[in-house]
């Protein structure tokens, strides 16, 4: 019970946030309504899936001077479970669209971006059942693995900035700040990226987890 | 006697600015009856399930890791 402390903080984080950011005040703003409460919930997906990524990054990096198959392995299941919230992200985001942009696509730069950013990861996915001799495999993936971390984050943070978007904090929009400046949202906020966050790492380790003991029956 | 009209003359102006503020629409009707407590309601117990299983698949994990490293 002690080692899962994180866990069960993570637990009350994401519940606190989930009824906090139902219940609690908000801005009225235009065409947003009460959507606004989507801010608690979509854009953590996004967060945990950059923490998740950057784990992955951090052990291919590891790997490549270890040359250990467990650092390898964690890279690849921290990106599958950075996957799933991304593709989380992108649905949530476009069902979000829907109600104040109009369309659920309506090819937004920043919903392509984070669409290729996220087919950037799938590529790296079929990279490794590419090769099938494990060192190989390990070395050219994690490679790969460090080449599309910093593309994903031009094409996430950086490049949508430079052009119009409808999405806040881009191509002269301002960012969240303008929701975020009210401290209610800011209390509910935080706790819920950081309590996705959570979560998100501790899917990642159990799916190594499983991956591991898959291993050893082999 | 002045100050006070002049102060109270503010006072009414600002609440015209909230007046304004609350104009757009909300899910006000929900949260008048209550209903929004059941959204919320409906929603907790869905990822309380999940969390629980989450949980539950992570106590499965611990055991078969126990077993694995007793064998070998």
């Amino acid at each position: 019970m002690k080692k899962n402390w994180w866990k069960i903080l993570g637990t009350i984080l994401v519940l606190y946030s989930t009824i906090a950011g139902l219940i609690l005040g908000v801005p009225h703003l235009d065409i947003l309504n009460e959507t606004i409460r989507n801010l608690y919930f979509h854009v953590p997906m996004w967060f945990s899936m950059v923490t998740l990524f950057s784990i992955s990054v951090f052990y291919s990096i590891k790997s490549l001077n270890s040359r250990s198959e467990i650092d390898d392995l964690k890279a690849v299941e921290s990106v599958n479970a950075g996957i799933v919230f991304g593709v989380l992200g992108l649905v949530t985001g476009a069902v979000w669209a829907k109600y104040t942009w109009g369309q659920f696509w309506s090819f937004d730069p920043k919903q392509n971006f984070a669409a290729i950013s996220i087919l950037l990861y799938f590529a790296y996915i079929v990279l490794r059942n590419a090769v099938d001799e494990e060192q190989k495999r390990a070395k050219i993936s994690a490679i790969y693995n460090i080449f599309a971390f910093p593309m994903m984050v031009v094409l996430l943070f950086v490049l949508p900035r430079l052009q119009s978007s409808l999405h806040p904090g881009n191509g002269g929009n301002p960012g969240f700040n303008s929701y975020d400046l009210d401290s209610r949202m800011r209390m509910v906020f935080y706790p819920a990226c950081l309590g996705w966050i959570i979560i998100g790492y501790w899917i990642y380790t159990i799916r190594f987890r499983t991956r591991i003991l898959e291993n050893k029956q082999l | 006697m002045k100050k006070l009209t002049i102060t109270f003359m503010f006072l009414i102006a600002t609440f015209n600015l909230f007046a304004q503020n609350n104009s757009v629409e909300m899910a006000d009707v929900l949260r008048s009856n209550g209903k929004i407590y059941v959204v919320v309601a409906v929603i907790l117990i869905i990822l309380i399930g999940l969390l629980i299983y989450l949980f539950a698949i992570d106590k499965r994990l611990k055991m078969l890791e126990k077993k694995s490293k007793g064998k070998n």
